[in-house]
C-alpha cells in the first residue's frame, strides 16, 4: 500500500496525511492541529483582557464571557498544549530511543483523529447554540443547570478527545518500555524521552477518573441520571473530586514534557552534559507520584475538613522539593559550560525565574489557611499562568524552534524569535505579574466585569496592555513560521551543532524509516559520545537488511468520525434536559457508533502484516529525506 | 539584563503593593484576626519563598554572566560533570527544612481558623453563647438568619465588632462562595452539605473602613457571578443589640404612613411581590419558599440589589428591568410598571425601616 | 519465519504470544490499557460507595430491598467458570491445538451469553417489580452505571471473542493471531477480576450491610 517513491501532486499529499501512521507525519498534524487551537485560545484570552480593561465593560455580555472563559481554558490545556507536547513527542522520542516507530503506529493515528474530531466538536458549539460556560471545570451543579447545549459540548467532546489521549499515553509507554535500541538502558535514555515516560503513566492513570466524572455528567444531561441532583440523593462535592484526582496530574503531564524539553535544550547549549542525570530521572518519577496525593487542594474551601485540609496542605508542600531539585540541577547544568544563546536556550533562561516565581506561589497556596483567601482569586489565575506560560508555553515555544528543522528540514529565524520572546516575556510578566496583587485585593476570578470604586481598576487596565504585548509576540511567530516555510532553506541533520541524542544523528527531516540499521547505544547522550570520539554517524547494531514498516490505513479517520457523529445523536436523544430532542437523535448515535465499531471490526478482520523496505533500495536512498 | 529588570520591578511592587487595596475589601489590610492569621501567615511564607528565588536568582546571575561563550572560544568543550551527591544533598535536605518550619504555622492555623466547636456551647440557661448567622446562597442574593434571634434579612449583613460570629452556609441552587476578605478567608457554600466557620470584625479596622466591609461571591455561578456582592455593617455590640432588638420588634409589617408610599403597598400586593418578597423580619416560612431577599429594613439598606448606589432611581431602574443589572437572575426579565407605579413602590419600599 | 506462516506442534514455541515484536508489544500494551481500566472501575466503586444509600426519600428502594443474591451467585459460577474455560482455550492454543482451542472459546462465548442473560433478567426485574430504573434516584444511577459498564464490557469481550473465531476459522493458529487471542483471554480474565469485586462490593455489602 505505500512505497519508497514520492508523490508530489497536493491530493496526494492530503491523502497522504489522512491516512499516515507516520509518527514523524502525525507530529506535523498534532503541531498544525495544536497550533490552531492555541491561537483560538490566545483570541479568547484577549477577548477576556479586552473585557476586564476597565469596569462595568461591554466589550462581551456576562453570558458570551463565561463562555469565551470556559472556552481559553479547555482549549488552551486540552487542545492546545497537550496536542502540541505530542508533536514533540511523536517528531523526538521513537528517534531517541532508536525505534523505527512507535508500537502502535496505527492507534498513533487514532489518537491524533480522536483529538481531532473532539476538538472539532466542541468547538461547533460556538455556532450551535453556546460555548460550554461553566469554567473548565464545569462544576457539577453549575454545569448542570446550564442551559443550552454548550456543557454537552464539553462533555461529548473531551471525551471523543480524552480517548485519544488515553491511547497515546499507552503507545508512548509500551513504545519506551519494548522498543529502546540495543544499548539504551532505562538510564541512558534522554530525559526528554523519561518525561514523557512519566507523563504517560500520569495520562494512562488520570484520564480514566475524568472519563468516569464525564460520564457521569453526560449521563445526569442527557440520559436522566442523579449522580449530581441534590434532590435525588446526588452529590457534587463527587464531581468535585473526580474532576481533581484527574486535574492536578493533569498539569504534571502538562509540564514533565516541558521540563524534558528544557532538559535537551540547556545541556545542549551549555556544551555540557546534564548535571544529576540520575537525580532528574529519580525528582520526575516522585513529582509523577506525589501529583496524585495532592489533588485535594483545590478543594480547601469546600469544607472537607481541618484533617483532610491539613494533609494535603502538606503533601503539596512535598512537590516543591523534587522540582527544586531539578532548577538547581539546571542551573549547575549551565555553570562551567559554554553558554550560546539561541532563541531556544532564551526560552529556557527566561522559564528558570519565571516557573520558579510559579513554583513558589504555589507552595504558598499549600498553605491551606492562606488558600482561603487566595482560592478562586485572581492570585491564583496569576499562579497558574506563571507555572504553565512560564513552564509549558515556554518550552512549547522552545521546543518548536529547537525540533523546527528535525521536524520541517528547514530552521526559524533566530531574529525574529529573539523579537518573539522578548515582547512575549515583557507581555507575559506585565498581564499575570499584577494578578497576584489583583488577588489579594479582593477580586474573585471568573467574574464577567469588576465594579468601580474598589481599587481593582489600575491594575486590570496593566494586566490588559500585557496581554496586547503577547498577541504581538504571537503574531511575529506566526510571520516567522510564513518565511520560513517559503524561504525553504535546508539544514543539516544536526543544524545546532552540538546536538547530543540520537535525532541529531540522522537528517533533517529523517528518512520515513529513521534508521537505515537500528544504532547501538554506547551511553548516555548516544550522539555526542560518538562525535567527541570523532565519528560521523553512529555505530549500527546490525547489519543492513530489509525493514519492515506499517502500512497507512484511513481506518483511524472513520473511527473518530463516527463517534463525532454519535456525538451529535447523543446531544439531541430525546431524553436529554435541555428539552430539545429530536427523533433522530437515537438513530444518529446508533449509526454514528456503528460506522466506529464496524470500521474497527473491519480492521479486525483484515490481515495487515504491513511492507518491507528492501536492501536494495535502502542502500540507494542515501541522502534520505526526499522521500514520505 | 532581563531578568535583572524583572526582579527590581518584583522588590518595588510587593514595597509598593503591600497593604494596598481598599481597606474594606483588601486581604492585605486585615480587619479581624481570621484575617490577620492569615495575613501572618502570607508573609512567613512569601518570605520563605523570596529567599529561595534569592538563591536561584544569585546562582542564575552568575551562570548569565560568566559562563556565557566567549569569542575565540567556538570550539572549546567544556568539562563534562556528571553531578555532585554532596550537592544534591544540600537542595534536597535545605528546602524539606523550610518546608517543614512553614508547615508548623500551617497546620496550627487550620486547626485554630477551622475550630467551630464553641459554636454550640450554651450557658446555664440552655441558650446559645455565640452569635450564629445562617448563610444561604441563591441566585444572585444572599440570604442571612439569625436563627437565635429569630430574624431573618438579606443582602446586609449585620454583626457586632470584637467577637466571633458563626456561619453556616449552605446554598440553594448551585455552588457559590461566600468571602468577606477584608475580614478572612472564604467557604463555599454547598447544595449538598453545610459548612461551618468564624469570622471576627476589628471594631478599629472596622471604623476605618467606614463599618461596611465587602463581600463577594467566589465561586462561578452564572452570568452575574460578579453582581453577587453583599455587605457586612460591622457595628459596636450595643448598636448590633440595638438593632436585632428592631427586627425582632417588626413582627408586623411597617405600615406606610404617605400617600405615595401606601399606593406602592397596593402595587406591591397586586404584582404579588409578596409571594416571594417577605416585608417582616419574623419570616416564618420555610427555606424552599423563601425564594427573594427579605425585605425588613429594606429602607436602610446600603445598595440596592446589592451592587447599585442606593437611591430612588436606581431602585425604579432595578425594578423595572432586573435582567439589564443581573442578567440570569431569578425575579422576572422585565416588569411593565408605569412611572407612577415606579415611583410609589420606590417610597414604599425605601420606607420599610425597622429603625432610623 | 514470518508471523504469518504455518507451524507444527513441534516447532510451535512455547509462548506464541510474544515471540514477534507486535506480539510483545499487544501484550504490554494490553497489560497497561488494565492499568487504566482498574482506575476506571475503582472511580465507579467510589462513585457507587459514595452513592449507595442516596434515595430521595423512604419510598425508593435501596440495596437491601432488592437484591437476590441466589441470581447473583449463579451469575457469578458461570461467569467464573468461562474464566476456567478460556485458560483451557489459551492451554490449547500453546499446544497449537487449533481446533480445541476454539472449541473451548466457544464455551466460554456461551457461558458469558448465559451471564448476560441472566443479567439483562435481573436488571428487567428491577424495572418492572420495584420501578428501580436508571433515573429512579442517586443509588440506581450509581448501581446501573457500575454494574452497566461491566455488562457493557463483557458484551464487547463476548463480540470481540466471536469475531476471532470467525476471523480464524480458515486460518488457523499462527504468530500473526496468538497475541490476539491471548489479549482477549486477559481482557476476560480482568472483566472476571471486576466481577468478584461487584459481587463483593454491591451485592454481599448491600444484602449484609
Amino acid at each position: 500500500m505505500s512505497s519508497v517513491a514520492v508523490k508530489k501532486g497536493l491530493g496526494a499529499s492530503v491523502w497522504e496525511y489522512l491516512t499516515t501512521v507516520d509518527h514523524k507525519k502525525i507530529a506535523h498534524l498534532y503541531l498544525g492541529t495544536g497550533g490552531f487551537f492555541f491561537l483560538l485560545g490566545g483570541i479568547e484570552a484577549l477577548f477576556i483582557r479586552i473585557q476586564l480593561m476597565k469596569p462595568n465593560n461591554n466589550f462581551v455580555n456576562e453570558q458570551l464571557f463565561n463562555e469565551i472563559m470556559t472556552m481559553h481554558g479547555t482549549t488552551m490545556i486540552f487542545l492546545a498544549a497537550m496536542p502540541i507536547l505530542f508533536a514533540f513527542m511523536n517528531a523526538v522520542v521513537p528517534i531517541q530511543i532508536g525505534a523505527r516507530d512507535v508500537a502502535f503506529p496505527f492507534l498513533n493515528a487514532l489518537g491524533f483523529w480522536l483529538f481531532f474530531f473532539g476538538g472539532m466538536f466542541l468547538n461547533l458549539s460556538w455556532f450551535l447554540g453556546g460555548a460550554p460556560d461553566a469554567g473548565w471545570t464545569s462544576y457539577a451543579s453549575l454545569s448542570l443547570r446550564s442551559e443550552g447545549h454548550g456543557i454537552d459540548f464539553y462533555t461529548l467532546g473531551l471525551q471523543i478527545s480524552g480517548f485519544g489521549t488515553l491511547i497515546s499515553g499507552i503507545n508512548f509507554l509500551a513504545t519506551i518500555i519494548n522498543m529502546r535500541a540495543p544499548g539504551m538502558s532505562f538510564m541512558r535514555m534522554p530525559l526528554f524521552t523519561w518525561t514523557t515516560f512519566i507523563a504517560s503513566a500520569l495520562i494512562l492513570l488520570a484520564f480514566p477518573p475524568l472519563t468516569i466524572g464525564v460520564f457521569l455528567l453526560m449521563f445526569d444531561r442527557l440520559f436522566g441520571s442523579n449522580f449530581f441532583d441534590v434532590t435525588m440523593g446526588g452529590n457534587t462535592i463527587i464531581w468535585e473530586h473526580l474532576f481533581w484526582i484527574f486535574g492536578h496530574p493533569e498539569v504534571y503531564i502538562l509540564v514533565l514534557p516541558a521540563f524534558g524539553i528544557f532538559s535537551e535544550i540547556i545541556p545542549t547549549f551549555s556544551r555540557k552534559r546534564l548535571f544529576g542525570y540520575s537525580s532528574m530521572v529519580f525528582a520526575t518519577v516522585l513529582i509523577g507520584f506525589l501529583g496524585f496525593m495532592v489533588w485535594a487542594h483545590h478543594m480547601f474551601t469546600t469544607g472537607l475538613g481541618n484533617v483532610a485540609n491539613a494533609i494535603f496542605a502538606i503533601a503539596t508542600m512535598a512537590i516543591a522539593v523534587p522540582t527544586g531539585i531539578k532548577i538547581f540541577n539546571w542551573l549547575l547544568t549551565m555553570w562551567g559550560g559554554s553558554i550560546k544563546i539561541t532563541v531556544p536556550m532564551l526560552y529556557a533562561l527566561g522559564f528558570i525565574p519565571s516557573f520558579v516565581i510559579g513554583g513558589v506561589t504555589g507552595v504558598m497556596q499549600a498553605v491551606a489557611p492562606l488558600d482561603y483567601q487566595l482560592h478562586d482569586t485572581y492570585f491564583i489565575v496569576a499562579h497558574f499562568h506563571y507555572v504553565i506560560i512560564g513552564g509549558v508555553v515556554f518550552g512549547i515555544l522552545a521546543a518548536t524552534h529547537f525540533y523546527w528543522p528535525k521536524m520541517f528540514g528547514t530552521k526559524l529565524s533566530e531574529k525574529m524569535g529573539y523579537v518573539t520572546f522578548t515582547l512575549f516575556f515583557i507581555g507575559f510578566h506585565c498581564t499575570f505579574f499584577i494578578q497576584h496583587f489583583l488577588g489579594l485585593m479582593g477580586m474573585p476570578r471568573r467574574v464577567a466585569t469588576f465594579l468601580p470604586g474598589q481599587g481593582l481598576e489600575l491594575g486590570n487596565l496593566i494586566s490588559s496592555i500585557g496581554a496586547m504585548l503577547m498577541a504581538v509576540a504571537v503574531i511575529i511567530l506566526l510571520f516567522n513560521v510564513v518565511i520560513t516555510s517559503i524561504r525553504n532553506k535546508k539544514v543539516g541533520a544536526d543544524p545546532w551543532e552540538d546536538g547530543r541524542t540520537m535525532e541529531w544523528a540522522i537528517a533533517s527531516p529523517p528518512p520515513f524509516y529513521n534508521f537505515k540499521q537500528t544504532p547501538l547505544v554506547r551511553g548516555l547522550d548516544t550522539w555526542w559520545l560518538e562525535k567527541m570520539e570523532g565519528k560521523k554517524e553512529l555505530t549500527p547494531a546490525e547489519p543492513l537488511g530489509d525493514i519492515h514498516m506499517p502500512n497507512n490505513s484511513i481506518i483511524p479517520f472513520f473511527i473518530s468520525l463516527g463517534l463525532f457523529v454519535a456525538a451529535f445523536g447523543a446531544m439531541y436523544n430525546p431524553l436529554n434536559s435541555v428539552g430539545d430532542g429530536k427523533s433522530w437523535g437515537l438513530p444518529v448515535l446508533i449509526i454514528g457508533l456503528g460506522i466506529t465499531f464496524g470500521s474497527m471490526l473491519i480492521r479486525s478482520l483484515r490481515d495487515d502484516f504491513g511492507y518491507h523496505i528492501h536492501k536494495e533500495d535502502l542502500l540507494e536512498d542515501d541522502k534520505g529525506g526526499k522521500v514520505g | 539584563m532581563k531578568f535583572g529588570r524583572l526582579s527590581f520591578l518584583f522588590l518595588l511592587l510587593t514595597l509598593v503593593l503591600a497593604g494596598c487595596g481598599e481597606p474594606f475589601l483588601s486581604t492585605l489590610k486585615p480587619a479581624g484576626e481570621v484575617a490577620e492569621t492569615q495575613l501572618t501567615l502570607l508573609f512567613i511564607s512569601t518570605s520563605i519563598m523570596v529567599l529561595v528565588i534569592l538563591v536561584v536568582v544569585i546562582i542564575y546571575l552568575i551562570v548569565l554572566f560568566r559562563f556565557r561563550r566567549k569569542k575565540g572560544e567556538e570550539n572549546k568543550i567544556p568539562k563534562q560533570v556528571e553531578g555532585s551527591h554532596k550537592l544534591e544533598i544540600i537542595w534536597t535536605v535545605i528546602p524539606i527544612l523550610l518546608l517543614l518550619s512553614l508547615s508548623v504555622p500551617t497546620i496550627a492555623a487550620t486547626f485554630k481558623l477551622g475550630d467551630v466547636k464553641d459554636m454550640d456551647k450554651v450557658d446555664k440557661d440552655g441558650n446559645r453563647e455565640a452569635l450564629v448567622v445562617n448563610v444561604r446562597a441563591n441566585l444572585y442574593w444572599w440570604e442571612f438568619e439569625y436563627p437565635d434571634l429569630g430574624i431573618i434579612t438579606s443582602q446586609d449583613l449585620v454583626v457586632p465588632t470584637d467577637e466571633k460570629v458563626y456561619f453556616n452556609l449552605k446554598a440553594s441552587d448551585v455552588k457559590h462562595s461566600f468571602w468577606v476578605p477584608a475580614a478572612g478567608g472564604k467557604m463555599d457554600t454547598n447544595t449538598d452539605n453545610e459548612n461551618k466557620f468564624y469570622l471576627v470584625f476589628d471594631k478599629e479596622k472596622a471604623d476605618e473602613a467606614g463599618n461596611l466591609f465587602y463581600g463577594k461571591c467566589a465561586e462561578l455561578c452564572g452570568p452575574s457571578h460578579a453582581y453577587m456582592d453583599f455587605k457586612v455593617k460591622a457595628v459596636s455590640r450595643d448598636e448590633f443589640n440595638q438593632w436585632a432588638t428592631a427586627m425582632q420588634k417588626n413582627k408586623e409589617e411597617v405600615q406606610p404612613t404617605s400617600d405615595l408610599a401606601k399606593q406602592g403597598q397596593e402595587v406591591f400586593q397586586a404584582n404579588n411581590c409578596i409571594a416571594c418578597h417577605a416585608v417582616t423580619a419574623n419570616d416564618a416560612r420555610p427555606e424552599t419558599a423563601r425564594t427573594a431577599p427579605n425585605l425588613a429594613d429594606f429602607g436602610n439598606r446600603t445598595r440596592v440589589a446589592g451592587i447599585l448606589e442606593y437611591n430612588e432611581e436606581n431602585l425604579k431602574a432595578w425594578i423595572q428591568n432586573p435582567e439589564k443589572f443581573k442578567p440570569g437572575n431569578q425575579m422576572y426579565k422585565e416588569a411593565n410598571l408605569s412611572e407612577e407605579e415606579l415611583d410609589a413602590l420606590a417610597e414604599y419600599l425605601m420606607g420599610l425601616k425597622v429603625q432610623e | 519465519m514470518n508471523a504469518e506462516e504455518r507451524y507444527t506442534p513441534l516447532n510451535w514455541p512455547d509462548h506464541p504470544e510474544t515471540q514477534t515484536l507486535e506480539g510483545k508489544n499487544k501484550f504490554l500494551g494490553f497489560w497497561l490499557f488494565l492499568a487504566g481500566e482498574t482506575v476506571l472501575f475503582a472511580s465507579l466503586f467510589a462513585t457507587y460507595l459514595a452513592l449507595k444509600d442516596s434515595v430521595p426519600d423512604s419510598s425508593h428502594p435501596l440495596a437491601k430491598d432488592l437484591f437476590n443474591l441466589p441470581l447473583v451467585f449463579a451469575m457469578t459460577m458461570i461467569l467464573l467458570t468461562s474464566s476456567i474455560t478460556s485458560v483451557y482455550a489459551i492451554y490449547h492454543m500453546r499446544n497449537y491445538h487449533f481446533k480445541k482451542m476454539q472449541a473451548w472459546f466457544v464455551i466460554t462465548v456461551l457461558l458469558g451469553a448465559g451471564f448476560l442473560a441472566l443479567e439483562i433478567y435481573e436488571f428487567t426485574h428491577y424495572v418492572h417489580e420495584y420501578h428501580f430504573t436508571f433515573g429512579s434516584s442517586a443509588f440506581s444511577s450509581a448501581y446501573y452505571t457500575l454494574v452497566g459498564t461491566h455488562g457493557a464490557h463483557v458484551t464487547f469481550g463476548l463480540c470481540w471473542i466471536i469475531a476471532l473465531l470467525v476471523r480464524n476459522a480458515k486460518r488457523g493458529l499462527n504468530l500473526y493471531n496468538a497475541p490476539k487471542y491471548y489479549v482477549a483471554s486477559l481482557y476476560w480474565h480482568f472483566i472476571d477480576v471486576v466481577w468478584v469485586f461487584i459481587f463483593t462490593v454491591v451485592y454481599l455489602i448491600g444484602k449484609v450491610g
